[in-house]
């Protein structure tokens, strides 16, 4: 059956999201990595980065950190699960 | 001193440009003296220009798999590559206007493509993690109903995972489309694959700069975007700057005899970066593929987590060490390498360091001797030390 991709549920909810609009990169992932330790293991974090390199670096960094990247939910907002 | 590895200076970026190599400086300081009568002319020392011209095509047309009126010699390994597109595109103006590129594909490419598509659509194929194109994409790509040419680079720049020119050139046969190759990084470096039509570089392999090559299948439609000229043969307008063709000729010639030994070689330091950095650096991602028979042997790129790109760059220099990159963190006028993004790679602190024929394991010795300082000082300086 045509299950929505659970990545994309609509109703996640985000325990903090963290702004890093008009920050380049490295930035706004090393903001991510100071600031996902605020949040209990398995929940779930927002970071808004509208750095173009965000879209690469953001599952780079979850691959390298063994975090789950659970994708963009709209442009620039990157849903992430802190293991 | 040679042991001193913070005062020698290391080159580190011959995917980039290459020293003259000493065959085309031979050649280039004999002909600036005997080779600069006009070759349009019909006198001795014209007609002696003109022959030692044709030869040096025939030469080049020899090594990339040509017949030598099937060569031509741009300024640049940009301007071949725009007449390539966009002279394929103006001939086929009745089929379409699009395009089919990989998205790793060098700017030029990118920007000929977006010009020559004015209208119509640039169809670009995704690559792997390892930066190479998918077949099956591309052959679905080029079936499309309005593509005047697909482009695809024999190895990619940034990372030099070879790209599947063969089974390319087998999906565009199929489809009717021309296959363009801008090949500017193999070269002088690997055997030429498939193409009808074929772009690259001089100063890449060792000749001078300001000598492109433009190869065009006999019998592909092709038409000029510039204005008619009595010289050039219809592709290249203008004055034939001789001596510097005869020296990008002699150049790849010589590199034809040296390149399989120097491949071998290459690979080996290749391999060390990719081993002996992340070993020496901690959090380094070593991008591209991790088969070295799916790589270019010349060139190896790595990303280093939480460091400035560019900042890393001119630690490196101040260390001696020239290298490239693909990272734009911090300038606020640059996007990422859109080759990075395409791979889903980081791209954070990225270093490109490419190898040629004076390269040596002492050129790595000081990479690792500056490099792993250098990347904990700016992450120091970013707060992300430790992270």
């Amino acid at each position: 059956m045509n299950d929505p991709e659970p990545e994309a549920e609509p109703e996640t909810v985000i325990a903090a999201t963290f702004d890093c609009r008009g920050q380049r990169c490295p930035l706004p992932i090393i903001a991510l990595a100071h600031q996902i330790g605020s949040v209990e293991i398995g929940a779930v974090v927002a970071l808004l980065a509208d750095d173009p390199a965000a879209r690469s670096d953001v599952p780079a960094w979850c691959s390298m950190r063994g975090q789950t990247y659970l994708g963009e939910s709209e442009p620039g907002r990157f849903l992430i699960r802190r293991t | 001193m040679c042991n001193d590895p913070v005062s020698a200076s290391t080159y580190l970026d011959w995917a980039s440009t290459a020293p003259l190599h000493p065959a085309a400086r031979e050649t280039l300081v004999a002909a600036l003296d005997a080779g600069w009568a006009d070759p349009a002319r019909l006198y001795g020392s014209a007609r002696r220009v003109r022959a030692a011209y044709e030869a040096a095509r025939e030469q080049v047309a020899t090594i990339v798999g040509a017949r030598a009126d099937e060569i031509s010699f741009p300024t640049s390994g940009t301007q071949a590559v725009h007449l390539a597109v966009l002279g394929t595109a103006a001939a086929r103006r009745r089929v379409g206007q699009d395009v089919v590129v990989s998205a790793v594909e060098h700017s030029s490419v990118l920007n000929a493509a977006t010009a020559a598509a004015a209208g119509g659509v640039v169809h670009e194929v995704p690559v792997d993690r390892s930066g190479r194109v998918e077949v099956l994409a591309f052959a679905e790509a080029v079936r499309r109903p309005r593509v005047t040419v697909a482009n695809l680079q024999s190895a990619n720049h940034e990372v030099g995972t070879l790209q599947p020119v063969t089974e390319a050139a087998a999906a565009c046969r199929a489809a009717g489309v021309p296959l363009h190759v801008d090949a500017a990084q193999t070269l002088g470096r690997l055997p030429t694959p498939d193409w009808d039509l074929l772009s690259g570089s001089a100063h890449k392999w060792g000749g001078p700069a300001g000598v492109g090559i433009l190869a065009v299948r006999t019998g592909l439609r092709w038409r000029s975007p510039l204005p008619e000229d009595e010289r050039g043969g219809g592709r290249i307008p203008g004055y034939e700057n001789v001596p510097a063709v005869l020296a990008a000729a002699a150049a790849l010639a010589a590199r034809e005899e040296e390149r399989a030994d120097e491949a071998r070689r290459l690979a080996r330091l290749v391999e060390r970066v990719r081993t002996e950095v992340p070993a020496a650096v901690p959090d380094v991602q070593v991008v591209g593929d991790p088969d070295p028979a799916g790589r270019a042997p010349h060139l190896v790129t790595f990303s280093c987590l939480y460091v400035p790109g560019e900042a890393l760059l001119t630690e490196l220099d101040r260390a001696g060490i020239a290298v490239s990159s693909g990272s734009s963190c911090t300038s606020s006028a640059l996007t990422p390498s859109h080759v990075l993004v395409a791979m889903g790679a980081l791209s954070h602190g990225n270093i490109r360091v490419s190898f040629g024929r004076d390269s040596t394991d002492a050129d790595v010795d000081r990479l690792l001797a500056v490099l792993p300082r250098a990347v904990a000082g700016l992450r120091a300086d970013v707060g992300a030390a430790g992270l």
